[in-house]
C-alpha cells in the first residue's frame, strides 16, 4: 500500500488549518502526526479516511501502483477516533457483526467472521461484555470496542486518532500489543502526542511545519 | 451492485433492530397518529363528517405524523456520530435504500393503523377498497421518498425541525394533490381504470423523486 499526498491543504471558512503539505509512503511504515491541540491532526486523519475533502491539493491510496478510487478507500482503510461512535441500543457483538458484514461485502468470504469477531471480544478483555448494550460501556470500553471495529476487517491502512485515550494501564498494553503485531504489515498512521504512541512509529510528522 | 443489496439489507436490519429496542418513531407515530383521530372525534362530536373532508384529514394525519418522526432515521446518526461508522463501511447508496424499505414499512403500518381507526370511529366509508388502498400505497411510497430525502439534507442543518416540513412541503404540494383527489374518488365509489391518469401521474413522479434522491444522496452523505 502506498499513500501519496500532494499540497493538501485545508482551510475551515477563512481559518487556515494546514497548506502544502506532502509526503509519500508506503507499507509496512507507522507514521505520527504530530502537532499542538488543535493543529489539524484530526482533520488530516479525516481527509484521509476520506471523510472529509482538502481544500486544495490531492492524496491518493494506490496498491500495486494501481490508484484506489475515493469511494472505495473504505475498503481499505480502519479509523478510531473520538468523534467515532458505535451504535448504543445494540450489544457490543451486534455492532461488530454488523460492521464486519458491511464492510466485507458479498464478494469477500465471510466463513469464521464469528470467530474473528469473538477473538478480538478476548483479545480486548470484552468477552463479558460482549452481549450488554453498548450504551451501559464505559468509555474505555467503547474505545477497545472501537479498536475491534477498526481493526477486525484486517485493512491495510490503520488511521489511529488518540487511539489511547480512555483506555487504562491494560488497554493501553494490549494496544502496543496488537499494533506491534500490525505492525510489518500495515501502513499505520497515529495522530497522536503520546510519547508511548510515539515511540512505536518510524517517522514523525509535525503539522505545525505546515502552517 | 451485490454489496449494495447485502449493504441495504444489512442497515434495513440494523434500523428495525434499533428500532424494536428504542420504538422512538413508532411510538412517536402512533401517539400522533391517535391523538389526531381523538381530537378530530371530539371536535365533530355526534355530527357525520363528510367523506370528501375525512379524506383530506385522513391525508394531513399521515403528513404530519410522517413530517414528526421519519427524519430521525438520519438526524440520530448525525446526533450520535454513528454517521462515521457508517460511512467507513458501507456503499454511500445502500444507507439511503436500508433507511427508506424501513421508513417505507414505517409508514404502511402507521397508515394502515390510522385507515382502521378512521374507518372506526369517525365511520369513513370507503367504496372502492381495491382503489384506494392502490393509492394509499402510492401516495404514502412518494411522501416517504421525499421525507427520507430531505431528512439526509435536514440531519446536517442546525435547525432540524423548522426546515423539515418547510422544505417538504413544496416538493410534495403535486403529490398531496393528486393522492387527495384520487383517493377522495376511490372513497365514493369511483372505478379504478378511470383514474388511470392519476396513477400514471403518481407513478411519474415516485419514479423522478426517486432518481433525484438516489443521484444526490451520495453528494448530501459525503459532505
Amino acid at each position: 500500500m502506498n499513500l501519496k499526498c500532494s499540497n493538501l491543504s485545508k482551510y475551515y471558512n477563512s481559518k487556515l488549518i494546514f497548506k502544502n503539505l506532502s509526503f509519500e509512503i508506503n507499507s509496512p511504515r507507522t507514521i505520527a502526526i504530530t502537532g499542538s491541540n488543535g493543529s489539524g491532526k484530526s482533520t488530516l486523519i479525516k481527509i484521509l479516511a476520506n471523510l472529509i475533502k482538502p481544500s486544495s491539493g490531492s492524496f491518493e491510496f494506490s496498491v500495486s501502483e494501481k490508484i484506489i478510487l475515493p469511494e472505495n478507500i473504505y475498503k481499505f482503510t480502519g479509523l478510531i477516533a473520538p468523534y467515532l461512535s458505535l451504535y448504543d441500543e445494540l450489544t457490543g457483538y451486534e455492532n461488530l457483526l454488523l460492521f464486519y458484514n458491511l464492510k466485507t461485502g458479498i464478494n469477500k468470504p465471510t466463513a469464521g467472521k464469528i470467530e474473528i469477531i469473538n477473538s478480538y471480544f478476548e483479545k480486548l478483555d470484552l468477552v463479558k461484555a460482549k452481549n450488554e448494550l453498548v450504551k451501559n460501556y464505559s468509555s474505555g470500553m467503547k474505545q477497545r470496542l472501537k479498536f475491534a471495529f477498526a481493526v477486525m476487517n484486517n485493512p491495510s491502512v490503520l488511521l489511529l486518532d488518540e487511539p489511547t485515550s480512555n483506555l487504562d494501564s491494560k488497554g493501553v498494553s494490549v494496544f502496543f500489543e496488537i499494533i506491534n503485531s500490525l505492525k510489518d504489515e500495515k501502513l499505520i498512521i497515529i495522530a497522536t502526542n503520546d510519547e508511548n504512541e510515539k515511540s512505536i512509529c518510524d517517522s514523525n510528522i509535525n503539522i505545525e511545519d505546515y502552517k | 451492485m451485490n454489496d449494495f443489496f447485502q449493504n441495504t439489507v444489512e442497515i434495513f436490519k440494523k434500523e428495525l433492530k434499533s428500532e424494536f429496542r428504542t420504538k422512538y418513531v413508532l411510538n412517536s407515530l402512533l401517539m400522533f397518529v391517535l391523538i389526531c383521530v381523538s381530537v378530530i372525534r371530539f371536535a365533530a362530536g355526534d355530527e357525520k363528517i363528510d367523506n370528501e373532508i375525512l379524506t383530506g384529514l385522513f391525508w394531513v394525519t399521515i403528513f404530519f405524523a410522517s413530517v414528526s418522526s421519519l427524519a430521525r432515521t438520519f438526524i440520530k446518526e448525525q446526533d450520535k456520530e454513528t454517521s462515521i461508522a457508517l460511512k467507513l463501511t458501507s456503499v454511500v447508496d445502500s444507507v439511503y435504500s436500508g433507511k427508506l424499505i424501513f421508513n417505507l414499512i414505517l409508514s404502511y403500518v402507521t397508515g394502515l393503523i390510522s385507515l382502521i381507526l378512521f374507518v372506526l370511529i369517525m365511520n369513513y366509508e370507503i367504496k372502492n377498497f381495491s382503489g384506494f388502498m392502490l393509492f394509499f400505497f402510492l401516495g404514502n411510497t412518494g411522501l416517504v421518498i421525499i421525507l427520507t430525502s430531505i431528512a439526509s439534507i435536514v440531519s446536517k442543518a442546525n435547525n432540524k425541525g423548522t426546515l423539515y416540513p418547510v422544505l417538504a412541503f413544496p416538493v410534495l404540494i403535486p403529490l398531496l394533490v393528486s393522492i387527495i383527489h384520487a383517493t377522495k374518488l376511490t372513497a365514493e365509489g369511483a372505478e379504478t381504470f378511470s383514474l388511470y391518469e392519476e396513477v400514471i401521474i403518481i407513478l411519474c413522479y415516485i419514479i423522478v423523486v426517486l432518481t433525484a434522491s438516489l443521484m444526490l444522496f451520495k453528494f448530501i452523505w459525503e459532505d
